[in-house]
């Protein structure tokens, strides 16, 4: 095993920025990280072992003890959950003779769920080593586990199991017309990079993974670099070195339309992140792509070959004396590495926990240099822009969100796939394009954004009402509005990072305070103490995902009050835990089932009439 | 004198060191007993609370079947329930059992430990069955008031009493909150 | 003229590079806090420094003083809002503080003394978490680490070593340590490294130390955490000014 180690430490040229990228391998060859491979990474990498192990023990598709030789894992995406996923992987854990969460005894196969996985359009998804699994029902799952029992190679496996479609339903402003390698980049140059910068700003581009920064304002701001850097003379500026990162961690669930543009707008991206480097003055950039998307690495890869040999990247774009190339970095299963400090520190062989800001990576990002972190469709449309003007861009959409958006549709409608619309669009008009009718609410923007109720359909797409990243998820009126949150609510305290108390205790108490009240172990008191700790977790943490896991039960709650209040118990309060269930060990040892071994959930004790709390004593006079 | 304030106390699993921190209040019992008339309490030997208790005093955490039921009388009868301690609070003491799973505490006491004759772990309707976790109160029944201590001084019970029978809103000041 | 900013009404001049959280304690004002230490770089991870900064909620050992700002420390919203976050920690990890040696001396027991903490409040996590006494001179309890890095800060940058780090994620954070069996003992880690001593709660502790000092006797019974805290930073009351203007309008 040595000799491996030395080898993929020395493709990587020992640089423990690559950290992540050396124990992904390792996971894939060995199904874990072996404590030999460990212990010749400490010596290899100069790095303490407490370094490899707290990045291994952050990243879901890491472990430091053997998963299966298949390890295969079902997507939680509540989409998946919608079209049975409960049942099939019930199914499956029974075909395969494996509990969820565990490696079968014989080591050939481990289960387990994992977070959703951009094929919404396409689930039940899973993943296979790595590699996706669509449109799982129980003919596929008879199949899959025959293969897994025969031990066949996944390269024999047939491969419309592994199929994924585009499902590009619906183009617009930019998926209109494709761009031929090199276009943007040849107008770019002709009209010159200030000029190209002022089509950008005067475009009114924002970014598309859903903060909305002004694009041309960021690529500024990288160019200026850190305030002391600022009034150095020109050359000097010129030497800084600089870093363009494409953020394609897509993760939030009901979004996959970063892995569409990958698959078939790539060259487009990688242009945005070429013109994005000539402006800045980078020279180097990174695809942070999400290790779910291993399936396009290849691909990608190939197509970044074919542009370095057009001259599009290397030591001398097009002959215009500029450097810059791009490395594909993968992901391990961490929804927080979509957030920009945090996909930083991933890139740098670390645990993906966001940075304290001030400073922003625009002046100190990887490595501590002035750095662009910008989504797949930024890129892709700073491209488009490039080459057709601003104006072009700008005289599409509205007031404050100019140009469109790429949806990802999925949930309860006809067709599930990509749709381009133009920003000021109503949620009307987006439903009856996919096919959606008898809607009880849309999630817009994923778990992190707004469940928005069919009597708002006449609200838009846009920065100033619905800003989303891409994700729309619909949900008809057969579905359980206190399920969909119960399932966001366990999407974050599983992602949560665990740098920050309000985030890394919040969540998990929130997903046990939601799981009272769904089980119906809620009470009087504990939609004001839901409501409460919502806002603590929304105020106090860290970064954009602790500030917006309480979004499902906060935006739920104030549309659909009564149903959280028809969900409690008309008594004062209930225990949070099975009590007749804490006593089970007892009966057991002491082998009783008599009337005296056993506790009502509930009695009289609770029934207090609501209204004399908080309690007072009422004080006769004669005590003066 | 009809109308004293009818104040019930017990130890669940607890050590009954906050009945003696209690009693440490001293010769202001003979002011309190002016205004207050014990119901339930180890101090009278009343067995059962009478249902117009006005304030409950707990101490110890819940740990077994019959904790369970001598809180939820006390919640019944009581108006203010009071977690009275460490133990009542968040478990104490006894709470360190709960890492170590409730079969091997059991093995350990009544089957495999030192000194053990006759091995079998106890099975009669009589006796209270162990629930798997010591719990705090507040997580069986509602509670109303805190007070913290390993055990809570005197003062702090004297305080948190004349604040109530003074019909003010009882609150404890920096030099009286203390864990230990 | 020097650069401001006003904390809960009070004036503060500051120095360039110093965050709210230096400006604070060099003017003797205290913001709560428990990753916090004077001698490490900043974490920013409890958010018991939270504070309101023109209206928006920033961790004060972090976040840099700018002139001018308004900051808002010492309200009743933000101590009620870090009273749940201490009793986060409390449910979280296993704190019974009538067993702990640290008892007394415990900055999150002081923090929570400061807050007027009377209970838990939340349903407790009952974590299941080991001890570590393998180390002759030094022993952790896992029961009671609340994941502040000071140890991790302390042994880089002051020991040179390397010798804790926090792994895991969510939930799941647990501290480890730099040697191949992950036991204390088999590190380079010495009872004399600062990050022996640097611990707030009582995860990291010295041997047979053991009740030196009574119950009773220790630090925070006699002295609250604002004014110990103050003190640990440099602050010395009589030699810093204050200026105390439009104060009235932030009074309760």
């Amino acid at each position: 095993m040595k000799q491996s180690i030395q080898n993929l430490a020395k493709k990587y040229d020992h640089q423990s920025t690559h950290l992540l990228q050396i124990l992904r391998e390792i996971q894939a060859i060995h199904h874990f990280v072996p404590e030999e491979a460990i212990d010749a990474l400490v010596e290899l990498l100069h790095i303490p072992r407490t370094r490899i192990i707290s990045v291994i023990e952050f990243y879901s598709f890491l472990h430091l003890s053997p998963r299966g030789n298949y390890e295969l894992l079902i997507s939680d995406s509540i989409t998946d959950h919608m079209s049975g996923k409960k049942e099939l992987t019930h199914y499956l854990s029974k075909q395969l003779n494996v509990a969820v969460g565990s490696v079968r005894e014989d080591g050939v196969v481990s289960l387990d769920n994992t977070s959703c996985t951009g094929l919404c359009d396409q689930g039940p998804a899973g993943l296979i080593n790595g590699y996706p699994l669509t449109r799982l029902d129980r003919p596929r799952i008879d199949c899959i586990a025959d293969l897994i029992n025969q031990q066949k190679p996944l390269t024999e496996w047939p491969s419309e199991l592994f199929q994924v479609n585009d499902n590009l339903i619906k183009s617009g402003l930019l998926l209109e017309h494709t761009i031929a390698p090199g276009e943007a980049l040849k107008e770019t140059f002709k009209r010159g990079l200030q000029e190209t910068l002022a089509e950008i700003n005067q475009s009114g581009l924002r970014g598309r993974g859903g903060a909305g920064y002004s694009t041309g304002w960021k690529w500024h701001l990288c160019y200026e670099g850190p305030e002391e850097d600022a009034f150095c003379d020109v050359d000097a500026q010129n030497q800084l070195q600089r870093y363009v990162i494409c953020n394609a961690d897509e993760g939030e669930p009901g979004t996959f339309k970063d892995r569409v543009l990958l698959n078939s707008f790539a060259d487009q991206v990688f242009e945005g992140m070429t013109l994005c480097a000539v402006i800045t003055g980078a020279s180097k950039g990174f695809l942070y792509l999400r290790g779910e998307y291993l399936f396009l690495y290849d691909k990608l890869q190939s197509q970044l070959a074919e542009r370095r040999q057009s001259g599009l990247l290397g030591n001398n774009i097009l002959g215009q004396g500029f450097c810059f190339d791009i490395e594909i970095c993968l992901g391990a299963g961490a929804y927080i590495c979509g957030e920009e400090s945090a996909l930083i520190e991933s890139l740098e062989g670390k645990p993906g926990i966001p940075r304290n800001r001030p400073p922003y990576p625009v002046t100190q990002g990887y490595l501590g240099k002035p750095t662009v972190v910008n989504n797949v469709e930024t890129f892709l449309a700073a491209t488009a822009i490039a080459l057709h003007g601003g104006e072009w861009f700008a005289k599409i959409g509205t007031e404050k969100s100019k140009g469109s958006k790429i949806l990802s549709i999925c949930g309860d409608c006809t067709q599930p796939g990509i749709y381009e619309f133009p920003f000021g669009t109503n949620l009307k008009t987006i439903l009856a394009e996919c096919g959606a009718d008898d809607v009880l609410g849309i999630q817009i923007g994923g778990p992190s954004g707004t469940f928005v109720s069919n009597q708002e359909l006449d609200r838009t797409l846009a920065f100033e009402d619905l800003a989303t990243g891409g994700s729309f998820i619909i949900f008809n009126s057969r579905r359980n509005i206190l399920d969909i949150v119960h399932n966001f609510t366990h999407f974050f305290a599983h992602e949560s990072c665990g740098f920050c108390t309000p985030c890394r205790v919040g969540t998990s108490l929130l997903a046990k305070q939601i799981d009272k009240i769904v089980e119906g172990h809620g009470s009087a008191g504990d939609v004001v103490a839901l409501e409460e700790l919502c806002q603590i977790i929304k105020k106090q943490s860290h970064c954009g995902l602790g500030q917006t896991a309480a979004n499902p039960v906060l935006t739920t709650l104030e549309r659909y009050p009564e149903l959280y209040q028809s969900q409690l118990k008309k008594i004062s309060y209930e225990p949070g835990f099975d009590l007749d269930g804490a006593l089970e060990t007892a009966r057991r040892l002491a082998n009783r089932n008599d009337a005296g071994a056993h506790l009502a959930q509930t009695d009289a004790s609770g029934s207090l009439p609501i209204a004399s709390f908080p309690p007072s004593l009422a004080v006769a006079e004669d005590h003066e | 004198m009809t109308s004293k304030i009818r104040v019930a106390t017990t130890s669940l699993a607890g050590c009954f060191g906050c009945h003696m921190s209690f009693l440490d209040i001293d010769e202001r019992m003979l002011k309190l007993v002016e205004v207050v008339e014990f119901d339930r309490s180890p101090i009278n030997d009343i067995e059962h609370c009478s249902s117009n208790c006005d304030i409950g005093l707990i101490e110890g955490g819940v740990c077994n079947s019959e904790n369970v039921h001598v809180l939820r009388e006390f919640r019944k009868n009581c108006k203010i329930l009071v977690a009275v301690g460490a133990c009542a609070i968040n478990g104490g003491l006894p709470a360190l059992r709960n890492f170590v799973p409730l079969e091997e505490c059991l093995a350990e006491a009544y089957l495999d430990g030192i000194g053990v004759e006759n091995p079998q772990i106890p099975s009669d309707p009589e006796l209270p069955l162990l629930l798997d976790k010591v719990r705090p109160l507040h997580e069986v029944v509602k509670i109303d008031y805190y007070l913290p201590g390993c055990p809570p001084s005197a003062d702090v019970f004297w305080k948190f009493l004349t604040d109530l029978i003074a019909g003010s809103e009882p609150s404890l000041p920096y030099e009286l909150v203390h864990y230990d | 003229m020097s650069k401001t900013i006003t904390i809960d009404g009070k004036t503060i001049p500051f120095e360039e590079g110093q965050t709210i959280m230096d400006a604070a304690s060099a003017a003797g004002v205290y913001i709560p806090h428990l990753c916090h230490h004077p001698d490490y770089s900043p974490h920013g991870s409890c958010k018991l420094c939270n504070v309101s900064v023109n209206g928006r909620i920033c961790s004060s050992c972090t976040f840099p003083a700018m002139d001018g700002q308004t900051v808002l420390s010492d309200t009743h919203e933000l101590n009620e809002d870090r009273r749940r976050i201490t009793q986060m920690l409390f449910v979280e990890g296993n704190h019974l503080c009538p067993g702990c040696e640290k008892s007394g001396n415990c900055q999150l027991q002081a923090v929570g003394y400061h807050l007027n903490m009377l209970d838990n409040h939340f349903p407790h996590f009952y974590a299941s978490r080991e001890m570590d006494a393998s180390h002759p001179d030094v022993l952790i309890d896992h029961n009671r680490c609340i994941f502040c890095t000071l140890c991790v800060r302390a042994s880089q940058q002051a020991d040179g070593k390397d010798v804790f780090a926090i792994s895991g994620r969510g939930i799941n954070k647990h501290l480890i340590v730099n040697s191949q069996s992950g036991l204390l003992k088999d590190t380079d880690f010495e009872a004399t490294d600062n990050a022996a001593h640097i611990c707030p709660t009582g995860a990291i502790l010295a041997k047979r130390q053991g009740f030196r000092v009574p119950i009773g006797r220790r630090t925070y019974d006699h002295k609250e955490i604002d004014q110990v805290s103050l003190a640990e930073s440099g602050y010395r009351p009589n030699t810093t000014l204050i200026a105390e203007t439009e104060q009235s309008q932030y009074d309760e």
